[in-house]
């Protein structure tokens, strides 16, 4: 890890997480996004005058799946408490969260960067309401939209144990492709199912004592975070550098800037005057109960990983790649079952599928038989690595069989010793600068030849035979 | 008067059945007593005499097609407003809500539909149920209908008030900490703080929400079991109601006292008694003794502490119940504001009243960092104590007995200067609500003035049909009815 001007960074992230139950925390109103504002609310979930919260179980049983797959500890007995705070979008003017007795406690969860693989800590995941969400209209004004109030939440908050941007991004990932795998929610940042708050501060490296921290609010994309962290911590190392104070404040992140801004300092932060909430009884949860809940899980990433670096030879970081989003993972695993080179299916899939798929979730036009054919082909030396590239391009376009493609075009490598053994003599016979060079120990020289063969078979030679016939060819010189 | 007032609730509920009365007649007749009366007893909000009469024609319909209904269906009710009643305003008596109408009706409500409810209207109180008068409301005032230069008590005051003043056959009131309980002993009315728990909160606006219940005012206690046997009972919209059976809690009424330890606590006859109430509540003692009950001075010293914790944790959780009043939705809002801050600032300056505004800033501070612990968290711990003397005595003996107020009621304006003075009075009341259990106040002799007292009977945790047969014995004893 690079320090800047000798600072480290410590960061911990507070991850907000849309539970997708189908009704709302406390009412039985729909959870569904996008629908037409102020359509999917009640009395309860608008605060009424009387109205009184009921818990859903599901939320329970979500957290609880959430808890135990990033390893925390349970509680058998927690409580639910308001915080209190004004604010258009909060009809109660209170959010009904946790405070002093979450759910889960002192989880963890390992991320591979490529400085290697780390543990970073969860402190607690608690259960709490989304509020609601303000519409700001010229002609209108600022307007209400009361859907998203009580959609049920977890809040996963994690140690200061992050030192890089990179760390928190794979953190984020891992985090991310865990509750995909539970179920417990869909994980859509553009649609605002997770959203992230950076708890970020700098410390001279080797001192053990923190410094004073920032948080920046509700960044919604991996890319903004690692933004967002990178020019924060800069500034908070040029401010100490100059002399000035961090001030603990919340700041707001301008992707248009790439700046972060002051929104309110600690001296106009709320006081929550947390307190039971008299409406609630506590959660108790048996033993048995929670482990039942841990049974309906199903395999998570790191047992895949683990069996793919075993089963398959996969490096950690790759089996971490591939196993970072369940659909991939489902995906490598049906095309590794068609194929003797698994290894080779899952170095395709990262290197040269993943340029082609966009978005936040993985969704592949090429089926995954396909794959493992096009892996087959390449593995057994019926094509080389560059027409496998070339077509890769056409299978994304019409899910076509490699196979096929290869026959129909004629795209199969050459393997025949005698055709390229005499292209080589004839390419060697054409190059006698080449030669030399090489002769004198340049043996970048041989590539060019390489090139000259490969160019009369139309790249299809076989490149192991041929840098093999041209070593004796040369040799002969 | 109209000899239909005086009829009890089975009464009429006989008569009603075997169609010799009608639900328009009985429902004309309180509307006549409501007209006659109102101008100078002030119980009610609102009344609408021909919403009555449709409901009570409806309930005519009903009986006439053969439907069994409740021994309440037809009778005539009053409704205190902060119990939500569709497309009814609910005004809780602030300006805050004057003009909220409630897009849904409580579950006390449902339950009364289903009964067959007859509703006169909504009725007065204390505004959001904090105080002891009705002189709080911010609507109008309401006199003691037994002598108009005195306050019904409160906050339930237009409760008490309409059934002393015959002006409906039955009430609800809600008692989050003496709420029903001392205006019937200011008025001379029975009325019952239930279990915490055996009354759905769903639809009645939250003053206290650990210590709020809904219960009923009548004229005597047979018709107070009546009530409740309608309204009691789980609901699943409140996670605080208890998910049990109830049966009939007028089932014990007749079988006296003979054999009953009823536990005297020295704390509820100490400083701060008035000596009229200390002997109408102790002749009531001696009257069930006679009767074969055994008396037993008892000692809870946890009660000393009952009221401080009262008045901090009732405070902590109306500060927060009460921030959704902020002009936003719905409800006052200021006419000129600046920004959001200013909204929020001044439409809660100007549409809570004084005690309102008292008891929020003691709620907001006693949760603030840095007092919780000190405040809140102390308040709690003494809430467990009280229990725990509760749980101690009423081991001991069947019922504890006490009176419901230190003093008879008070002259118009005479506590409402002095708020500290005024939450004294609670002192009596309070301990129940902090504690969950049941308590029954009835009248049991008068004092000053000719003021009736009010006895107050405890019991352990749905104890409430034992209560209404302890109750009822000194009503019997006494000449029945006592208003």
């Amino acid at each position: 890890m690079t320090l800047y001007k000798g600072y480290e960074m410590v960061i911990g992230l507070e991850v907000h997480v849309e539970l997708k139950t189908k009704t709302k925390i406390f009412c039985s109103c729909p959870t569904t996004f996008g629908a037409e504002p102020n359509t999917q609310c009640c009395p309860v979930c608008m605060g009424y005058p009387g109205t009184l919260p009921v818990l859903n179980k599901r939320v329970v049983e979500y957290a609880v799946k959430a808890g135990l797959a990033t390893n925390c500890t349970i509680a058998n007995y927690s409580k639910q408490d308001r915080k209190n705070y004004f604010y258009p979008d909060l009809p109660k003017a209170y959010r009904i969260s946790q405070y002093d007795l979450p759910l889960c406690e002192h989880g963890w969860l390992d991320v591979e960067t490529e400085e290697g693989s780390k543990r970073i800590g969860i402190t607690r995941i608690h259960i709490e309401e989304d509020a609601g969400k303000l519409v700001h209209d010229e002609k209108h004004g600022t307007m209400i939209d009361c859907n998203r109030c009580g959609v049920p939440l977890i809040e996963i908050v994690s140690e200061p144990d992050i030192r890089s941007a990179e760390e928190a991004k794979a953190y984020l990932q891992k985090l991310r492709a865990i509750i995909l795998y539970t179920g417990v929610s869909d994980c859509k940042m553009q649609e605002g199912s997770l959203r992230c708050d950076v708890n970020l501060s700098v410390r001279k490296a080797g001192e053990t004592k923190f410094g004073i921290r920032t948080e920046m609010k509700n960044l919604n994309s991996f890319q903004f975070i690692v933004k967002a962290i990178e020019y924060e911590y800069k500034r908070q190392v040029d401010a100490i550098e100059a002399g000035e104070a961090i001030v603990q404040e919340t700041r707001r992140f301008d992707p248009a800037t790439g700046k972060t801004y002051t929104m309110r300092s600690k001296e106009n932060a709320n006081d929550y005057r947390y307190f039971p909430d008299p409406d609630l009884p506590p959660i108790e949860l048996t033993d048995a109960a929670i482990k039942a809940l841990g049974a309906e899980i199903p395999e998570l990433p790191d047992v895949r990983k683990k069996a793919y670096m075993e089963k398959y030879g996969l490096t950690a970081y790759d089996g971490e790649v591939l196993t970072s989003d369940k659909a991939m993972a489902d995906y490598f695993e049906a095309a590794a079952a068609t194929t003797a080179h698994p290894k080779l299916a899952a170095n395709l899939l990262i290197s040269e599928f993943m340029r082609l798929i966009e978005g936040e979730s993985f969704a592949c036009p090429v089926s995954a038989a396909h794959l493992g054919e096009l892996a087959t082909l390449v593995g057994d030396d019926v094509i080389n690595s560059s027409t496998a590239k070339k077509l890769i391009k056409d299978m994304f376009e019409t899910d076509a069989s490699p196979k096929a493609l290869v026959a129909e075009r004629g795209l199969a490598q050459i393997n025949d010793e005698v055709l390229l053994g005499k292209l080589v003599a004839e390419a060697v016979a054409a190059s006698p600068k080449s030669v030399a060079d090489y002769k004198k120990g340049k043996l970048a020289a041989a590539k060019s030849i390489v090139g000259i063969v490969m160019g009369k078979t139309a790249g299809k030679g076989n490149p192991v035979i041929i840098n093999r016939l041209l070593e004796a060819e040369l040799a002969k010189y | 008067m109209s000899d239909l007032l005086k009829l009890g609730l089975a009464e009429a509920a006989e008569l009603l059945a075997a169609r010799k009365v009608s639900s328009a007649e009985l429902t004309k007749a309180y509307i006549a007593s409501i007209e006659k009366n109102e101008p100078r007893v002030g119980a009610y909000i609102s009344t609408d005499a021909r919403r009555a009469l449709d409901m009570a024609i409806a309930v005519d319909r009903r009986l006439a097609a053969g439907e069994t209904l409740s021994p309440l269906a037809g009778i005539p009710a009053g409704i205190k407003d902060n119990i939500c009643t569709k497309g009814v305003a609910t005004t809780c008596a602030s300006k805050m809500l004057e003009s909220y109408i409630p897009p849904y009706d409580a579950h006390v409500i449902e339950r009364l539909f289903d009964a067959g409810f007859v509703m006169l209207g909504k009725l007065n109180m204390d505004e959001f149920a904090m105080g002891s008068t009705t002189e709080n409301s911010a609507m109008k005032k309401t006199r003691n209908p037994l002598d108009l230069t005195r306050v019904p008590g409160g906050s339930s005051g237009g409760s008490a008030a309409a059934v002393a003043a015959y002006e409906a056959a039955y009430t609800l009131g809600s008692d989050t900490g003496g709420s029903i309980r001392q205006p019937a002993a200011f008025c001379g009315v029975v009325g019952m703080k239930p279990t915490y728990g055996t009354v759905s909160r769903y639809g009645l606006v939250a003053f206290a929400s650990s210590l709020d219940q809904i219960g009923p005012l009548t004229h005597t206690v047979r018709d107070n079991a009546l009530v409740l046997n309608a309204i009691a009972g789980h609901d699943k919209r409140d996670a605080t109601s208890i998910d049990r059976v109830y049966g009939d809690f007028g089932a014990e009424i007749g079988k006296g006292v003979k054999g009953i330890v009823i536990g005297i606590p020295k704390e509820f006859f100490g400083e701060g008694i008035s000596s009229d109430v200390k002997k109408a509540v102790l002749d009531a003692a001696a009257r069930y003794e006679k009767m074969g009950a055994t008396l037993m001075e008892v000692s809870m010293p946890a009660i000393d502490h009952a009221l401080a914790a009262y008045y901090v944790i009732s405070s902590a959780e109306a500060s927060s119940n009460l921030a959704r009043f902020d002009g936003v939705r719905y409800g006052y809002r200021t006419e000129e504001f600046a920004d959001i801050a200013e909204l929020y600032k001044k439409s809660r300056s100007e549409g809570f009243g004084a005690e309102v505004k008292r008891r929020i800033m003691l709620g907001t501070f006693a949760l603030s960092s840095g007092y919780y612990d000190a405040y809140y968290k102390k308040a709690l711990q003494v809430r467990a104590l009280v229990r725990a003397d509760y749980d101690r005595v009423l081991e001991q003996c069947d019922v504890i007995l006490s009176p419901v107020a230190p003093t008879v009621a008070y002259k118009l304006g005479e506590k409402s200067q002095n708020p500290l003075e005024m939450y004294m009075g609670d002192a009596y009341s309070v301990p129940v609500n902090v504690a969950g259990i049941p308590a029954l106040a009835l009248p049991c002799g008068v004092g000053e003035g000719g003021m009736p007292v009010g006895l107050q009977l405890m019991g352990k945790p749905f104890s409430e049909a034992l209560l209404y047969r302890v109750g009822a014995a000194l009503e019997d004893d006494m000449g029945g009815k006592q208003a």
